[in-house]
Order: structure tokens, then C-alpha cells, then sequence
């Protein structure tokens, strides 16, 4: 029994330490709000339900991917009938601008930046930032 | 049981001739029987093209084709020529045609530049030594095709193809880069490249960035199998030659000299 204290002080540190995330948000000031999202302004639809976007977009992505490069298919039907080129750059970043949409969220949720952007190119930023490195 | 040593010698190298006598038997009966890679038939269109080197060497300093792939799809110049990315090039006469060079030859020949692409072969060695699948023969239009997401970056096909049409990403292409065209990709470090006779144009019904930019007509592109293209009509009323056919691959990119 003379252990008491010392039991105590233990626990509470191991429950401290176990919520440790938590206090950390509180100390960031996440909160419950999600990331600060720009969604396009002349355009209500996307090319899946929103909800349906947010959990496979990167399935969908994929199977843009395989069709057009292997398959020849460039034209996706969308679910209310509209048809739209299969195109990442062309047609994604038409409406949704990366830096404010795509990363925001990767960003919030943790997720690495996907290597899409290895090759494929942000429209929003082209020459100017790129012409600064110099050529080897 | 009571065996002796010798006993159990006996059996157990019974045993694994038994054992190893199925796969012994299927090596013997399979010897034989190379691994064949027969020539695909023909199921659709063959794109093909044509170059006249007359034209070309007509206009010395004209490089509208080189410029105009480079800008449709974001090839890099690198300085460093070990590092350099190439799509459609050019090169003399001597090097392309190598059996076709002779002692006296007219003029200025020998030195001609020629336009040089990936010749999308009919019989391509570097689609026969890809591991991954990332470039194959399209069956619709014969086109020789590549995916840079399943690119591993091994380099046989550099190692197959007898006319060094692929070039390798030893650095990242975007450091070398003027302005982009934002609606084609980049490549990225790793990856091998080789022109792709632009599908992404003939999709929408253009021909390929090179053919449309050259002005004086010394590219000629179109479909093979159909008796009534004008490349086909070309090809049956004049003299035409292409790069080592005596490799067996096929090649697809005819050049009147």
C-alpha cells in the first residue's frame, strides 16, 4: 500500500501518454473541422457523388489510368449522363484547383503526396516556377 | 523395422529417381521445341510513315518536327548529351543506312541528315523483352506503345531495339523543361521514352505533331492495310527503303532517298 502514489502517478502518465493525440489536435486547434476545401464555383457536379469521390476517387483515377492509356476508352459517362474526357490534368484540375483541393486534403488526412504529380503537370503552375532551375 | 546402411542407400536413391523421373522425362520430351514467337496477325490498322529525305535536305536548317514534338510532349534538352531525351532526330545518312553506303556516292549524301523515330515495328524487339508489360503493340492501329505508370525503368527495350529509338530518364526531365504543355505528362527519373506517333492526337482525329508542323510536305503519315491511303500509293510508285528490315523487325517508317 505504500506503493499508492507512485501506482497513480504512473497510470495517470500512461493515460496521458495513450491520449496523447488527442491533446495534440486540442493544442493545434484541429477541432472537428475538416480541412479548409476551395470546391469549383461554376460547377455543382463532379463526375461521381461528391460522397463517392471523397472514399474511390483514387480507384477511379486508376481505371482512367488503364483505359485510356491501354484500353483507347478516353470518355467516361458520368452518373447524371454527362460525358467527360478521361484526363487528369485536362479535365480533373479544369475544375479543381491542386494546391487548394487536392493537397489540402491529402494534407489534413496525412496521406503522401500521390506520384501523379511526378509526371502530370498542375496547369497552375507551368513555366515560371519551372524555368527558374536551370537546365543541366 | 531393422535396415541396413546398405539397404537404405538403396532405397532412398530409388526413391528420388522416382521422384525426379516425371521432370526428367517432360525436360527430355521438350528439348527440342524451341520457344517460337509467331508474327501477329494483321487485326486492324498499320500506321505508318513515310519520309521523304529530298525534301528535307532541301530546307538545311529546318527543324519544325523536332521542335514541335519536343513541345507537344515535354521532351527536356538536356546539355549533357549522356542525358539527352530524344523522340525524332536526325542523323547522317551513313548511320541510318549503314549497308546502304558506297565509295562514290552523289554528292552531299553521305552527310544528308535523316529524320529518325521509333519505327513501330511489326515484329518490335523491345515489346518481346519488356518484363513489366509498359510498352506493347497495339492491335488496332499497329502503333508500338508505352505506359510510363508501369515503367520500371530496366532498360532491355533500350537493349532490344536495334535503332536506338528509346531514350532513359537518367535525371529528372523537369529541370530541363521551357514551357510546358500542360495537358501532356512529364516524364519522371527512371522511366524510358521513345516517340508514341501520337495517339493522344489521332484520338481526336490529328495527325501526329511532327507531320502537321513540317511545311514542306516531307512527312507522310497514314494507314498501311488501306489500299487507298495515300501512303500506300506513295509506297507502290516510288523506290523506298527502310532502316535494317534485314533484322527481321519490320519496320514501319519508309524513306525515299
Amino acid at each position: 500500500m505504500r506503493d499508492r502514489v507512485w501506482i497513480l502517478l504512473g497510470l495517470g502518465a500512461f493515460l496521458l501518454l495513450l491520449t496523447s493525440p488527442l491533446w495534440w489536435n486540442v493544442r493545434a486547434r484541429a477541432g472537428l473541422k475538416g480541412p479548409d476545401l476551395v470546391l469549383p464555383a461554376d460547377q455543382k457536379d463532379c463526375v461521381l457523388p461528391a460522397h463517392e469521390m471523397n472514399v474511390s476517387h483514387m480507384q477511379l483515377l486508376l481505371q482512367w489510368r488503364d483505359e485510356v492509356v491501354r484500353q483507347e476508352i478516353h470518355s467516361f459517362k458520368a452518373y447524371d449522363g454527362k460525358v467527360y474526357d478521361m484526363r487528369l490534368s485536362g479535365t480533373c484540375l479544369s475544375c479543381h484547383e491542386k494546391a487548394k483541393f487536392c493537397d489540402r486534403c491529402h494534407s489534413y488526412v496525412g496521406v503522401k503526396t500521390p506520384y501523379c504529380w511526378d509526371c502530370h503537370i498542375d496547369p497552375a503552375q507551368t513555366r515560371p516556377a519551372l524555368a527558374r532551375r536551370s537546365p543541366q | 523395422m531393422n535396415i541396413s546402411r546398405k539397404q537404405f542407400l538403396k532405397l532412398t536413391g530409388a526413391s528420388l529417381l522416382t521422384l525426379s523421373a516425371g521432370k526428367l522425362w517432360s525436360a527430355l520430351a521438350y528439348a527440342g521445341q524451341a520457344v517460337r514467337h509467331p508474327v501477329q496477325l494483321i487485326r486492324g490498322k498499320q500506321l505508318a510513315m513515310l519520309i521523304d529525305t529530298r525534301k528535307c535536305a532541301e530546307h538545311p536548317d529546318c527543324t519544325r518536327c523536332i521542335e514541335a514534338c519536343d513541345q507537344a510532349h515535354n521532351i527536356p534538352s538536356f546539355k549533357n548529351r549522356a542525358h539527352e531525351v530524344k523522340w525524332i532526330w536526325t542523323e547522317p545518312f551513313e548511320n541510318v543506312f549503314p549497308s546502304e553506303e558506297t565509295r562514290f556516292m552523289p554528292a552531299g549524301l553521305k552527310e544528308r541528315p535523316v529524320m529518325v523515330l521509333c519505327n513501330h515495328c511489326d515484329n518490335p524487339p523491345c515489346v518481346r523483352v519488356c518484363p513489366t508489360g509498359a510498352t506493347w503493340k497495339r492491335e488496332e492501329d499497329g502503333i508500338v506503345m508505352m505506359d510510363w505508370h508501369r515503367c520500371i525503368g530496366c532498360r532491355y527495350c533500350m537493349a532490344a531495339c536495334p535503332y536506338g529509338s528509346r531514350s532513359f530518364n537518367w535525371v529528372d526531365p523537369r529541370t530541363a523543361l521551357g514551357e510546358l504543355n500542360p495537358v501532356f505528362p512529364t516524364r519522371t527519373k527512371g522511366v524510358v521514352e521513345k516517340c508514341t506517333f501520337c495517339p493522344e492526337r489521332l484520338t481526336r482525329g490529328e495527325e501526329p505533331a511532327c507531320v502537321q508542323a513540317c511545311l514542306a510536305g516531307a512527312l507522310l503519315f497514314g494507314d498501311l492495310n488501306d489500299p487507298a491511303s495515300e501512303i500506300r500509293k506513295q509506297l507502290e510508285t516510288q523506290r523506298t527503303i527502310r532502316r535494317r528490315p534485314e533484322l527481321g523487325t519490320g519496320p514501319n517508317v519508309y524513306y525515299v532517298i
